[in-house]
C-alpha cells in the first residue's frame, strides 16, 4: 500500500483478534483484509467510523486513548465536556452534578463542548451565503465523513466548509479565557472527552491544519466509568444548583442529527446520518442530482453523536435524554431563570477570526493509481479477473467482496490462488495439491483454524 | 475497454445507473474530479431523453488512457432538426415528462456545454446515435 497519510484511532489487538472477519464484511469503505488469522487495516482508505468496533465480537478492535494521567501535566487542567456525555445519565443525575464530579476527579475546570455552538453556525451560515459556487455545502463536524469526502468523493471537497468544529471554538475559548485571567500559557492543558474514533483521529492529525486546538483526548467510555463510580460512591454532597450554565437550549442539541441543520438555518438542507446513508446520499450529490440544495449536516453515526462507539447507553436514550434538557433549558430562558448570552458571547470577535481551517485536501482511494496508463493497465485486469471470481462474496480469500479480491491481485495485494473456487478448479485438473491450497488458507486465516478442524473437532 | 448498458423505456426511476458506473471507472483510472462530473452529467442528460423521447436503447462506454467516448443510440422517432434541438428551451416533451420534472429543454445545451466532443446523428423514424466524448489530457 501507499503511504499511510491519516492518523487512525481505532486499532487492532492482535493478541484478541480470532480472524472471524466481521469487520472487514461490515467495513463501508472495504478497508479491512484478514492475512495470517488476523484483521489488518488498509490505513489509507480507514475513515475512522467505527462500523469495525460495533461488529467485533471479541473486543479486539479498540479506540487508543491518552493516558488519563496524562492531564496531571498540567497544573490548569480544563475538561470539554459534550452535552451526549451528560445525556449518557439518567435525569436524576442532572447537567450541573455531572459538571461538579468532572471537577472533582481531577479537572480544575469544566466547559460544554456546545458553549461555542452559536457562535459556530454564525460563522458557518456566513460561510454557506457567502460561497454559493460550492453548493451544497458540507458540514465538517464529523471527521469521519470529511475523511468519508477526502478518499470516496474527492470531487465533493471544495464543497466541504472550511470551519474548525464547536470543540476548537470551545477550547479557544477557554485557553485564551484562562490566559487572560493570568494562567500562564503553558500550565494549561485542554482535554476533550470523545464519543467516537473519529474525533480522536482529528485531533491527532487534524485535516487543514497543523496543531490542534485540545492537549488531548480521553475516551467516553472511560470517563462515563469514572464519573459513574465517584456518582455512586457518593462520599460528599455535591451542590445539584445551576453550574453547568454554558449552553443554550437550541445549541445543547447540536451533536444530534438534525441540530446543525437547525442552527444553521439555511433554504434547503438536509441531514442525513448513517455511513451507509450518508454513501448513498453524496452519490447523489456527485452526479448534481438534488437540485437546489444549501447545506448538508451529515454524520457517520445513527442519531448523531449519540450514536457514538464511545457512548455508554442506548442511543435513542441518550438523544431523548438531551431534547429533554433542550426542552428543560428552553422552559428556563423564557422565564428568564437564565440568560441566553453566556459568556462566551464576549470574545466572539476572537473565535471568528480564529475560526478557519486551511485548505481541505482530496486524497482519493478510489485510483487505481495516481499515473493514467498504469491506472488503466490495473482497471483492464480488474476486469478480466472479475468474471473468473464465483461472485458469491465469500469472503474466503481474506477480501471482503469478489471486486475487491480482484482489485488486490490487480494492485499485487493478492493471487488469484487464494480463491477457493479457483482452488478447488486447479485441485480438479491436478494442476494444484491439496497441500498447496491448506497452506493457502493457512496464509490467510491462520495456522490454527486448520488443525482445529482437522484433528480436535 | 468497452462497457454496455440497456436503457428501458419510461423507466426514469433507473436513469442513472450506467452514469454511477462510468464514474467509478473514471474514478479509478484517477481522471480529474471536474471531467468525471462532466461526463457523468452528460450521460445522465443523454440518458433520460432516450427514456423520455424514445423508447430506450444502448449506451456503449469506450475507455482508454486517453479519453473516454460514450455513444447512446436507440431506435425511436429520431430528431427532425437537430440545429432547432440543441436549442436552449426548446422541447416536445410530453406533459407526463415534464410532471417528473424533465421538459425544460436544457438537456442538449448542457450536453454541448459539458463535453469535448459531440455528435448527433439522427434520421426521423429510426432513431438517433449521440457520441460523446471527453478526453483526459
Ligand atoms: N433521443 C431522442 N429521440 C428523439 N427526440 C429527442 C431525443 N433527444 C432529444 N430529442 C428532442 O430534442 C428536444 C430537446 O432535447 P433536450 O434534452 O434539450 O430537452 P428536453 O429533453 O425536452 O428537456 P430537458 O432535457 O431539459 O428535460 C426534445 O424535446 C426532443 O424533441
Ligand atoms: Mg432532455
Amino acid at each position: 500500500m501507499k503511504e499511510s497519510f491519516f492518523y487512525h484511532a481505532l486499532k487492532i489487538d492482535e493478541k484478541r483478534c480470532f480472524g472471524c472477519s466481521r469487520c472487514m464484511r461490515n467495513c463501508p469503505t472495504e478497508a479491512i483484509r484478514v492475512r495470517g488469522g488476523k484483521a489488518t487495516i488498509y490505513e489509507n482508505r480507514c475513515i475512522d467510523c467505527g462500523e469495525c468496533y460495533k461488529v467485533c465480537p471479541s473486543g479486539a478492535v479498540y479506540v487508543a486513548q491518552d493516558d488519563f494521567a496524562s492531564i496531571y501535566n498540567f497544573k490548569t487542567r480544563v475538561v470539554l465536556a459534550p452535552s451526549i456525555f451528560f445525556g449518557q445519565f439518567s435525569e436524576k443525575y442532572n447537567a450541573s452534578l455531572i459538571h461538579s464530579v468532572l471537577t472533582d476527579i481531577g479537572f480544575t475546570h469544566a466547559i460544554e463542548v456546545e458553549a461555542s455552538a452559536y457562535i459556530h453556525s454564525q460563522v458557518t451560515s456566513d460561510y454557506i451565503s457567502s460561497h454559493e459556487e460550492h453548493k451544497p455545502l458540507i458540514s465538517t463536524f464529523c471527521p469521519a465523513i470529511v475523511r468519508l469526502i477526502q478518499v470516496k468523493f474527492p470531487a465533493l471537497v471544495d464543497n466541504l466548509v472550511p470551519i474548525k468544529a464547536p470543540v476548537d471554538f470551545t477550547a479557544n475559548y477557554i485557553r485564551k479565557k484562562l490566559i487572560d485571567e493570568g494562567v500562564p500559557e503553558e500550565d494549561i492543558g485542554i482535554f476533550y472527552i470523545t464519543p467516537c474514533a473519529a474525533k480522536i483521529a482529528a485531533t491527532k492529525s487534524p485535516v487543514g491544519e497543523d496543531k490542534s486546538s485540545v492537549d488531548g483526548v480521553l475516551n467516553m467510555d472511560t470517563m462515563y466509568n469514572m464519573v459513574y463510580k465517584q456518582l455512586k460512591n457518593q462520599a460528599k454532597e455535591y451542590k445539584t444548583k445551576l453550574v453547568a450554565n454554558d449552553v443554550t437550549s437550541d445549541c445543547v442539541v447540536f451533536s444530534l442529527t438534525n441540530g446543525e441543520k437547525r442552527l444553521n438555518n439555511c433554504k434547503k438542507s438536509f441531514a442525513i446520518d448513517e455511513i451507509h446513508n450518508v454513501i448513498d446520499f453524496l452519490d447523489k450529490v456527485e452526479n448534481d442530482d438534488i437540485e437546489n440544495l444549501d447545506f448538508l449536516e451529515l454524520r457517520a453515526c445513527d442519531q448523531g453523536c449519540p450514536g457514538g462507539i464511545l457512548t455508554c447507553g442506548n442511543r435513542f436514550v441518550i438523544n431523548d435524554r438531551v431534547m429533554y434538557r433542550a426542552k428543560k433549558l428552553a422552559d428556563r430562558e423564557r422565564s428568564g431563570e437564565t440568560s441566553r448570552k453566556k459568556e462566551i458571547t464576549k470574545m466572539e470577535d476572537y473565535l471568528v477570526k480564529n475560526s478557519r481551517v486551511g485548505k481541505i485536501l482530496p486524497r482519493s482511494m478510489m485510483k487505481l493509481d495516481e499515473d493514467i496508463s498504469v491506472a488503466f493497465q490495473k482497471l483492464t485486469k480488474i476486469r478480466e479477473i472479475e468474471p473468473k471470481l464465483p461472485q458469491i462474496d465469500c469472503s474466503v480469500c481474506g477480501a471482503p467482496s469478489c471486486h475487491a479480491l480482484a482489485e488486490d491481485i490487480a494492485c499485487d495485494n493478492a493471487s488469484l490462488l487464494d480463491c477457493v473456487f479457483i482452488q478447488r478448479n486447479l485441485e480438479n485438473r491436478n494442476s494444484m495439491t491439496a497441500q498447496e491450497s491448506v497452506d493457502i488458507i493457512k496464509n490467510i486465516w491462520g495456522e490454527e483454524k486448520l488443525d482445529d478442524y482437522i484433528l480436535n473437532k | 475497454m468497452h462497457f454496455e448498458y440497456n436503457i428501458i423505456e419510461s423507466d426514469f426511476a433507473n436513469a442513472g445507473k450506467a452514469s454511477s458506473e462510468i464514474k467509478k471507472t473514471m474514478k479509478q483510472l484517477n481522471i480529474d474530479a471536474q471531467k468525471i462530473k462532466r461526463m457523468v452529467v452528460a450521460v445522465y442528460e443523454a440518458e433520460v431523453n432516450a427514456i423520455a423521447h424514445a423508447f430506450g436503447g444502448t449506451i456503449f462506454v469506450d475507455i482508454d488512457s486517453e479519453k473516454i467516448c460514450v455513444l447512446i443510440k436507440d431506435s425511436g422517432p429520431g430528431i427532425e432538426n437537430i440545429e432547432l434541438a440543441m436549442q436552449k428551451g426548446y422541447s416536445t416533451a410530453s406533459a407526463k415528462v415534464r410532471e417528473m420534472g424533465f421538459g425544460a429543454g436544457m438537456g442538449l445545451p448542457n450536453i454541448k456545454n459539458n463535453v469535448d466532443d459531440l455528435d448527433i446523428k439522427s434520421e426521423v423514424g429510426v432513431g438517433t446515435e449521440i457520441k460523446m466524448v471527453v478526453n483526459f489530457i
